[in-house]
Formats: C-alpha cells, structure tokens, sequence
C-alpha cells in the first residue's frame, strides 16, 4: 500500500521562504559590494556610466520639474491659512525651504527615479537576462556586474544630489509663485526667508540623504533585473518588486538616515 | 554501446598532443530535487567537431553551458583546453572564455547595439586599435556574408541572419573552440544549410575545434559527409565522415572524423560516427531519422 504523501508543515514552510530572503539578502549584498568594488579596479566603463547619467539625469528632469513645481506650490497652498491665522505669512519661505530641502527633495526624488529608473533598469536587465544577452555578454569574457551594474550605481549616486538640487529649487519657484498669489508675498520677503532658514545641517540633510537613495534605486533595480526568471512574465514580476522595494527602502532608510544626519549635524 | 575513446585526464593542466580539447568527467547537474545530467562523460579532439544530438528538455544546452564555465557542475569535472572550468574562480573563468566562441541559441545579440558593434564586441573589450576593429568586424561579417548589414540593428533582421551574426561575434577573435548551442534550431531548411556551411567553413577553413547541440540529425550528417574545399571556394562531399582526406585540406590536414553523441534522459545513450545512426537498429536513434525524412 502506498504511503500517504506528507502535506508541509507550516514551520517549514515559513522555513524555506525565510531561507529564499536571506539567500536574496546575500545576493543583493554581494552584488552591491561587487558594484563599488568595481570603481576601485579597471577596466572602467565611462562612457556606460555617462550614457547612464543621461538617461537618468537628463531622462528624469521633466517628471521632477512638473512633481516639484507642484508640490512647491500644493505646499504654501496647504500651509497658507495656517499662517494667515497667526498673522506669521513671512514664515512661508521658511517652512517651504526647510520642507523641501531636509525631506520631501530627496525622498519624492528618490520615489520619482525609483518609479522610472529602477523599473527600467530592471526591465533592461531582466530582458537581457531572458534573451541569454547576459549570458553572451559573460561567454564573451565581459563580467556583467562591472559593465551593466557598476555604471548605473555610479551614475544613479552622481545624478541624484543633482535632481534634488533642481526639484529643490523649482520647488521653491513653485512655493513662491503660490505665495505670491496667494498670499501677496514678494519676492524679497520669499526667497530672503527661505535662504536664510537653512543651514548647514539642513543642506548635508538633503544632499546625504540623495547618495544613499540612489544607491538603494540603482542597486535594487539592478539586483531585481539580473534575478529574473521565467520569461517575459518575469521580467514584468522583476519591474514592479523593484519599484516597491526601492520606494519601500527608500522611505524606511529616510527614518534612520534623518536621525543619523540630525544627531551629526544639528546638535 | 557507446564507444567512448579511453583517454586520461591525470595531470591535465595544458592541452598537450594526445590530449582531449574538452573532457567531462561523471558530470552531474540538477535544479531542486530534478538531476538534469545525470553523469555525462566524453571527450572532444583538437580539429573535432562533436555533435550532442537529443531532444528538447535532454540537457545539451546545459552541456555547452558548463563546458564555457556559464554553469558549474554539481559534481565531476569540465575540462577545457587544459584547464578545470569547473574549479575556475569568476574572473578566470572570463578570461578563459576570451579563448572560446559562443554561438546561443537564439543568437543572443545585443540588441541596443549594431551588428558592427556586436561583432566588435569583444575587441573593444580588450582594446584592441579602432582601425583593426573595423577591418576585422569587416573581415568576420563577409566570411558569414553578413557586410552589407553592418550598419542594422539586430531587431531589423531574420531569425537566420542574427545566427550568422553571432557566428562572426563568435569567430572574430579566431579561437580555436567554438560552441554552438542549436544554431539550425527554428530555421528553414535552406537557411539551416547556410548555417552549417558557415560551420563547416569555420571548421575547416580555420581549423575550429567544435561541440554543436542539436534535435536535427541532418545537422550531424551534413557535417559529417560534407567539407568545405578551400581550392573551389565551395562545400564538396567528404571521404569519411566530415574529415579531409590528406592533401585535401592543406591548412588544416587530417582533421579528425565528426562524431556524434545521442543524449538521452540525462545521460550518454549513443556515441559514435554519424553514420552508425544510419545503419542503426535501436528504435529511439531512428526516432531521430525518422524525424529528418
């Protein structure tokens, strides 16, 4: 008579998913490290890594200029009756500024590459992975991490500081242009306001916060594409997990980011 | 039945006269609790075109794969060229397969990048002066009749040209082993000619070393009874199962005899002179005649 097949337990269920993340954790590790390591020794791919940086930087200007005018402006919209409440309406440049340059600057940003790079980085990768690109590209002596990974972790931690820095400042021509019609502030009282609320702290705040993003996006996007498997439908499974696992680690790693950077600058 | 040349692997560190080009050792390979290959052991001679002959789903593509150290083995060894591909770290083994060509399946050509630039790939990778780049990429793209679409892109052409691409990527570095992963797979039957006369070419125009997986038996006869003749510039009939027969081939003499190796359910089930399959009289080799005529 033959034996009743056992049905899995629950424990070791839980078991072998915990084993796959951990296994997943290691991977992603490893190629991480394996993408800075590559800076240090050649052969280096610039003209990848400046390729990249146009797609990213120059790629992603007009999302970021259309999200941060918006957002500059929704701000002050937001804010703007709470200020006329306690007659403070010269705050407006002050909590604009603050607001954009220690958080929301890097962290949408950071949600907007996420959402267009590392989708697409992990759509490129995952389709070359499933067309055996990869493969030929190993099978002609090419080490894929040094000539895929590495430019697009390079260029996502250059061109990030940079996109924050314009969604920084169009989102405070934004918030200005709200103000003013608004609140009929003018431009000397505004931009005098919001330049002179922040500090150094506040700029390393914002200017840290976008390195470590962009490593998160481009490494994410990157790791999800080359693990792809099972054809195109794998590839599109690829594309959404690197989106939210980049936007989810994006925002976690802001919490501790935010206390790391205030504990060493703003004591 | 399958009569496995003896040959030793002892101390094998260079590919020295009387040596395998490629030897597989009791190779095992498996995904979860599937073994896939299950102890796959035979040799490959310098000069040698060796054809793995199976069906879908019978491991040759993960044969090719681990003899270009692209898979490692779960046990035995890969030894190519002198050297354990199965024990080789990452960086060696790119090294290694600088030596070797790589013909996928499916052509596996980059596809953001030209024909040009897909052939010149390997000789941008290794620095080698833009002028020679361009009359070697030149010279790889008409030996597979490929030159007037140097300038396309890969989405631009057949199923059979992107092949011919990527057997010039393959042979424009002139390596003395080439690996070719169904290259006839999909493709009509004139143009699977053309394929295996650009094989033939490489083989016996440049002496390729080769191992060629395939479900078509015409691709193992073709190589087998036919050569390419250097003097006429044309495929004539060969003495012999695929080898020259003295003087014929000057550049190239007494390249030995193409051999094929049936694979079935993970392991070795034929291996021998293509035409034993002719004159065979077990049921599952003449499934594969029967699926030629």
């Amino acid at each position: 008579m033959p034996e009743a097949s056992e049905a899995p337990s629950i424990l070791s269920i839980l078991s072998g998913i915990a084993k796959r993340e951990i296994l997943a954790l290691q991977d992603y590790s490893l190629l991480s490290l394996q993408a800075v390591l590559n800076v240090f020794m050649p052969p280096a791919y610039w003209s990848d890594t400046l390729e990249q940086m146009d797609l990213i930087g120059v790629g992603s200007l007009p999302i970021i200029l259309a999200a941060s005018l918006s957002i500059g402006g929704v701000l002050v919209l937001n804010t703007a009756s709470q200020f006329q409440r306690f007659g403070m309406t010269d705050l407006t440049g002050d909590a604009v500024s603050l607001a954009l340059v220690r958080e929301l600057g890097p962290t949408i940003t950071a949600l907007l590459v996420a959402g267009r790079n590392a989708s697409g980085m992990a759509s490129e990768l995952g389709s070359m992975v499933v067309t055996e690109q990869v493969d030929a590209m190993r099978a002609l002596g090419t080490d894929p991490i040094r000539k895929l990974v590495t430019p697009r972790v390079i260029a996502t931690i250059f061109i990030m500081p940079l996109l924050v820095a314009v969604f920084d400042f169009v989102g405070l021509v934004g918030g200005f242009i709200a103000s003013y019609f608004t609140l009929r502030l003018g431009a000397v009282q505004f931009w005098t306001r919001a330049i002179d609320a922040l500090e150094f702290g506040d700029l390393m705040q914002g200017f840290t916060k976008p390195i470590v993003f962009g490593f998160i996006v481009a490494t994410v996007g990157c790791f999800q594409g080359l693990r792809v498997r099972g054809g195109t439908q794998g590839v599109g499974r690829a594309t959404t997990s690197a989106v939210v696992i980049s936007s989810v680690l994006v925002l976690v790693s802001d919490v501790f980011l935010a206390k790391l950077l205030i504990y060493m600058f703003q004591k | 039945m399958s009569p496995t040349r003896p040959g030793s692997l002892r101390g094998l560190t260079t590919t020295a006269p009387g040596e395998p080009f490629i030897a597989f050792k009791d190779v095992r390979l498996g995904f979860g609790e599937n073994e896939v290959l299950q102890g796959i052991s035979f040799e490959v001679w310098p000069g040698e075109t060796k054809v793995l002959l199976g069906e879908s789903g019978s491991g040759k593509t993960l044969i090719m794969k681990l003899a270009a150290g692209l898979l490692r083995p779960d046990s035995g060894a890969v030894w190519v060229m002198g050297e354990n591909v199965s024990e080789m770290a990452e960086d060696e083994l790119l090294d290694f397969r600088r030596q070797v060509g790589f013909v996928f399946q499916e052509g596996a050509l980059f596809d953001s990048l030209t024909v040009a630039d897909n052939v010149a790939f390997r000789l941008r990778e290794e620095n080698v002066p833009e002028d020679e780049i361009e009359q070697r990429v030149r010279e790889a793209l008409r030996f597979v009749e490929m030159e007037p679409a140097i300038e396309k892109y890969p989405d631009e052409l057949s199923g059979g040209m992107r092949r011919r691409v990527s057997i010039a990527r393959a042979l424009v570095d002139k390596p003395p082993l080439v690996f070719y992963d169904s290259p006839t797979a999909g493709l009509d039957p004139v143009t699977s000619q053309t394929i295996i006369t650009l094989i033939l070419r490489g083989r016996d125009l440049q002496g390729v070393t080769s191992l060629l997986a395939t479900h078509r038996v015409q691709d193992a006869f073709g190589l087998a009874h036919f050569r390419f003749d250097a003097a006429s510039a044309r495929v004539v009939r060969a003495d012999g199962n695929g080898a020259a027969a003295p003087g014929q081939n000057d550049s190239h003499p007494g390249i030995p005899p193409t051999n094929v190796l049936v694979l079935r359910d993970g392991a070795v089930y034929f291996e021998d002179a293509a035409d034993k399959i002719l004159h065979s009289t077990d049921d599952y080799l003449k499934k594969f005649l029967a699926s030629a005529e």
